[in-house]
């Protein structure tokens, strides 16, 4: 279920090399353990990788040990199952139509099964969010945009760990049914439909073939899209909305699973004290007017750039 | 995923670069409140489900920009139209 096998991002030239050992050394500070290794240390671990590339060489890999990989459907199971333990009402196949507000305030949700009213409002609604805040008269620094990801045919054991690519937006990681799991960048158009074009397929599959030759023959066998919060920044947002009552986190961009348990927790800090956690703190809807971004990329409000 | 360049005829989504909702208008800078236009400009977005007013810019062809209109949850490409010019800054009285 939880398989902590290593996450590797190799890096490709002097600048990356530097940057990844900053981004390793922000991780030690916060107690995560971070190793920075040379070429001969990538390829003690993976002989397999394409070290004469010519125009991405392998210089290295920022290597964390105790990263790996979780069975994502079944954490979400774990914590339904908690809540519902705990008196949480779990209502499926139940949408929500719109947002009931009395005096400026919400004080409840009208659903396809019926009106729910509640204190508190929250919004975790991923792809979406642009929708449901409409419901509030809200609009937002999001756009929604598709991101493919890809899953190969079975085969015997064959990448260890995770692999991230450092010359194009690339991963790869292998299931214990021996699926390859694999994808790349957003199709980069705004997108709803939850399925991307060829284009992308091929630009991942090209970074595949660079880091891997040996990827060529392997037969995908599965494709999907989702819907990702892209945010002006490319950071998440948690936080109260203009709208009394109402709370929204959201812009995780295709960060998501992986975050989903702290955030999750952050915005119930939020939802129950009304004050935001101190680890999630910058991640205020106002800091896009206040010049707070937290721009990683530094590539400005362009969602699909993030 | 194709869309109808007016100058090159149908060409292939990967020919193309996107960059976003086609709605910017740009406020006048001397009108009271612009910062705040500004920023709702600049950073917030309607983001539907459906029609969508968007512009792409055809940089692997005749590198027009491109006003299209698409439906974002379908794909399906309902109107293209030459970018133009954006609409001039509103003129000080």
């Amino acid at each position: 279920m939880v398989s902590q096998r290593g996450v590797l991002n190799l890096y490709h030239s002097d600048a990356q090399r530097d940057a990844y050992a900053r981004r390793g050394n922000g991780m030690m500070l916060h107690g995560v353990d971070a190793e920075l290794l040379d070429a001969a240390g990538v390829r003690r671990m993976l002989p397999f990788l394409d070290f004469d590339n010519a125009r991405f060489p392998i210089q290295g890999g920022l290597l964390q040990r105790r990263g790996g990989t979780a069975r994502h459907d079944a954490v979400v199971w774990g914590y339904a199952r908690a809540a519902s333990g705990r008196g949480v009402d779990i209502i499926q196949n139940c949408e929500v139509t719109g947002l009931i507000r009395e005096a400026g305030r919400v004080t409840g949700v009208e659903t396809t099964r019926g009106s729910i009213r509640a204190q508190k409002v929250g919004l975790a609604v991923a792809g979406n969010t642009s929708r449901v805040a409409a419901m509030a008269d809200l609009k937002l620094p999001i756009e929604s945009h598709v991101l493919q990801a890809f899953v190969s045919e079975a085969i015997k054991p064959f990448i260890p760990g995770v692999l991230t690519f450092g010359a194009g937006h690339f991963y790869i990681s292998q299931s214990d049914k021996g699926s390859l799991v694999f994808g790349g960048d957003l199709d980069g158009y705004n997108s709803y439909a939850q399925r991307g074009n060829l284009p992308t397929v091929e630009d991942v599959c090209e970074g595949g073939m660079a880091l891997m030759p040996a990827l060529g023959r392997v037969r995908v066998l599965r494709s999907w899209g989702g819907i990702m919060d892209m945010s002006m920044d490319g950071s998440p947002i948690i936080d109260h909305t203009p709208v009394p009552g109402l709370y929204l986190n959201a812009g995780w961009c295709y960060g998501g699973f992986k975050a989903t348990p702290a955030s999750g927790f952050c915005f119930a800090h939020l939802l129950a004290r009304d004050e935001p956690h101190e680890v999630a703190r910058a991640y205020r809807l106002d800091r896009f007017a206040m010049g707070h971004l937290i721009d990683e990329r530094g590539v400005g409000p362009q969602p699909n750039l993030h | 995923m194709r869309i109808q360049c007016p100058f090159c005829g149908e060409r292939d989504l990967s020919e193309f670069s996107y960059r976003g909702d086609a709605g910017f208008k740009r406020p006048d800078a001397a009108a009271p409140g612009a910062g705040g236009r500004f920023f709702e400009e600049v950073y917030l977005r309607v983001n539907p489900a459906g029609a969508h007013d968007e512009l792409w810019y055809h940089v692997f062809g005749c590198r027009s920009w491109l006003k299209v209109t698409r439906n974002t949850r379908t794909h399906e490409i309902l109107a293209v139209a030459p970018g133009g010019a954006l609409d001039p800054p509103a003129s000080r009285s």
